[in-house]
């Protein structure tokens, strides 16, 4: 069990390997219990591995994982993560046969009880908090846009109230406009739904715009936990190339000229 | 605690006091009972905080739903409170399509009769291109792709060949027994060898054949087109300058072309080897024998008007395949409809060209 009672996710020593290719060794986490923390990381260092270890998809080959103080590999775990977990996947994941509004219904008639008028407009409400137009429940899948659909994605993800949200490059795919306008969902929600949010994320807005503390992958270890303000002063020759290149400084310019006419309406 | 509720009459009217976590997965029956209960009754006018556990926006929103305003309550609970707030927002913003009817019976048959017609239209106007494209590639043949032609080659044809001549081989020997059977009744079973002869090199050996063809590769061009256009490889070709028909549909054609005339050749010595067997051994006709009376009494006639089918169905079946793998979108059931769609549409064409040349030759006198 975890000394710490305000983790939601708790990862220590963790490995994994490809064949001789090595993703992960010895790589420790803690996400805290509310906190929004950003994952970053260059392309192919193992963010997604890791992902698919949290969520049990891939059996680690060394080190634990702990989701709400219990180990993942432990027997009934995985019935858990179902329950209290919900995922948003890099193409969204949509069952492409279903309509969006029985894309939500899914988890519900999975794993609740409750009587059909319920759950349609549990729903409906869970579509229309991902911001969704009223009528794109009825839709197929194949009939949205890309940000249409991480939205119905999301509303998924929030079905059935989980308190640790997983999400996979949200933002990745959508216009700056539709990528700030997501990053704003993802707060209001987990503002509003009080959930963790464990993300992923190549986008270096989002983690100004949302996430409390974000973690560097690098090296195949959490080279770094912190604010995105204490990493931009880190003299790691890694982090300070991502941060400080040229779209990082754009994205701090941009963070700055946000908060400024928001510091002035309060 | 246990995740219930109590309805008691206070001076304020009904009170609704839930008790214990309200939260999604607790609350399946506590729901239906209250439901029941609320529709007896009607709704309660207030709400009690105060032994609510834990709640999520589900709880929030089935205790909304139970009191005439969410907002009548006695006691706080934060979690409640912020909640709901989101609730009645969310439900006014939203309402739900009403779910599709199953059409009326004529108005399906009637999209059933367009949707035919649109189908035999686009199916002349996909030859039409095909005819154009195999044009352009006559006269530059340097631009012709040969890669593709080949590999088709083998997979549809050459790995085809033995279980094509299993096949007829067991309706050969299936057409020798039941005729054997009747024709020994009128005493003339030496008219097995034309019965065999007949229905193995004139129908059974190019139908089976183009059957074949049709299940393992007009699936497979449907299959690998659709798959070439739900990941864009399509559009890319395009954007090079490289044209589908040249790239995608010419080559599969012109190699369905060249293997179902071998493929019904192989059919036809397989079906030819059953009849033999089992006459041999049931009948005790010598093989020798056989095949001399099948050479002069059914004649080479019988195997040419087989065979001249064989380049007419395999057009038919693989644009079949190809024209329906080019109508895949972006979504996974496209695909699965266009493979269903190729294979259909090919054999039910098999079986028509086969009545269509039928009837042609016996207008002929063949």
């Amino acid at each position: 069990m975890s000394d710490d009672p305000v983790c939601s996710i708790r990862i220590r020593n963790l490995r994994n390997v490809f064949g001789a290719a090595v993703v992960h060794d010895g790589l420790d986490l803690d996400v805290r219990a509310g906190e929004i923390l950003g994952v970053v990381g260059s392309s192919g260092s193992g963010k997604t591995v890791l992902l698919n270890a949290i969520l049990g998809l891939r059996p680690p080959d060394g080190g634990t994982i702990e989701i709400f103080g219990e180990n993942i590999r432990a027997a009934g775990a995985q019935a858990m993560i179902k329950r209290r977990i919900g995922v948003l996947f890099q193409s969204a994941a949509l069952f492409s046969a279903l309509t969006v509004q029985e894309n939500v219904e899914a988890p519900f008639r999975e794993q609740a009880s409750l009587p059909a008028h319920v759950v349609r407009d549990l729903a409906a409400l869970k579509i229309s908090l991902a911001g969704l137009p009223n009528d794109t429940g009825a839709m197929m899948p194949a009939a949205l846009s890309g940000g249409m659909r991480k939205r119905a994605g999301i509303a998924r993800a929030i079905a059935l109230d989980p308190e640790l949200v997983l999400l996979d490059e949200p933002t990745s795919g959508l216009d700056p406009a539709g990528a700030g306008a997501f990053d704003d969902l993802i707060r209001t929600l987990h503002e509003a739904l009080g959930f963790t949010v464990f993300l992923i994320t190549h986008d270096l807005d989002t983690l100004h715009a949302i996430c409390d503390r974000v973690a560097v992958l690098a090296d195949r270890k959490i080279i770094a936990v912190a604010s995105v303000a204490e990493l931009e002063r880190s003299e790691d020759p890694w982090i300070k190339g991502y941060f400080r290149g040229r779209r990082g400084r754009a994205a701090q310019a941009r963070d700055a000229a946000r908060d400024t006419p928001n510091a002035e309406a309060g | 605690m246990t995740t219930g509720y109590g309805l008691i009459a206070g001076p304020g009217g009904r009170v609704l006091q839930p008790r214990g976590d309200w939260t999604v997965l607790l609350l399946g029956s506590v729901t239906t009972d209250l439901d029941a209960e609320l529709h007896r009754s009607g709704k309660a006018d207030r709400l009690d905080l105060a032994q609510l556990g834990r709640v999520d926006l589900s709880g929030a929103y089935v205790l909304s739903r139970a009191v005439k305003s969410a907002t009548a309550c006695d006691g706080t609970h934060s979690d409640f409170t912020r909640l709901a707030r989101l609730v009645p927002d969310a439900l006014s913003a939203c309402s739900l399509a009403p779910a599709s009817l199953p059409l009326p019976m004529f108005e399906r048959i009637g999209r059933c009769v367009a949707r035919t017609g649109a189908e035999a239209y686009l199916s002349l106007a996909f030859v039409g291109r095909l005819v154009e494209a195999f044009a352009v590639a006559i006269r530059h043949p340097h631009r012709f792709r040969l890669t593709p032609l080949f590999a088709v080659v083998e997979q549809a044809g050459i790995d085809a060949i033995p279980i094509v001549m299993t096949m007829t081989f067991f309706i050969g020997a299936v057409i020798a027994l039941v005729g054997a059977n009747m024709l020994s009744d009128l005493g003339v079973t030496v008219f097995t060898v034309e019965l065999v002869g007949i229905a193995i090199l004139r129908e059974f050996g190019v139908v089976v054949a183009a059957i074949l063809l049709a299940g393992r590769s007009a699936s497979a061009f449907a299959a690998e087109i659709g798959s070439m256009k739900m990941d864009q490889e399509v559009d890319a070709m395009g954007v090079m300058g490289i044209d589908r028909f040249d790239a995608l549909v010419l080559p599969r054609v012109l190699a369905s072309l060249l293997i179902l005339p071998v493929l019904t050749f192989c059919a036809d010595i397989g079906g030819l080897a059953g009849g033999i067997l089992v006459s041999w051994a049931t009948l005790g006709i010598h093989p020798v024998f056989f095949l001399q009376r099948t050479l002069e009494m059914v004649t080479l006639t019988q195997f040419w008007l087989g065979m001249v089918k064989a380049p007419f169905l395999a057009v038919v079946i693989s644009v079949a395949g190809c024209r329906h793998g080019l109508t895949v979108g972006t979504d996974v059931a496209g695909l699965g409809r266009a493979v269903t769609a190729a294979v259909v549409q090919s054999i039910f064409m098999i079986i028509l060209f086969d009545a269509v040349f039928e009837v042609i030759f016996r207008e002929l006198g063949l």
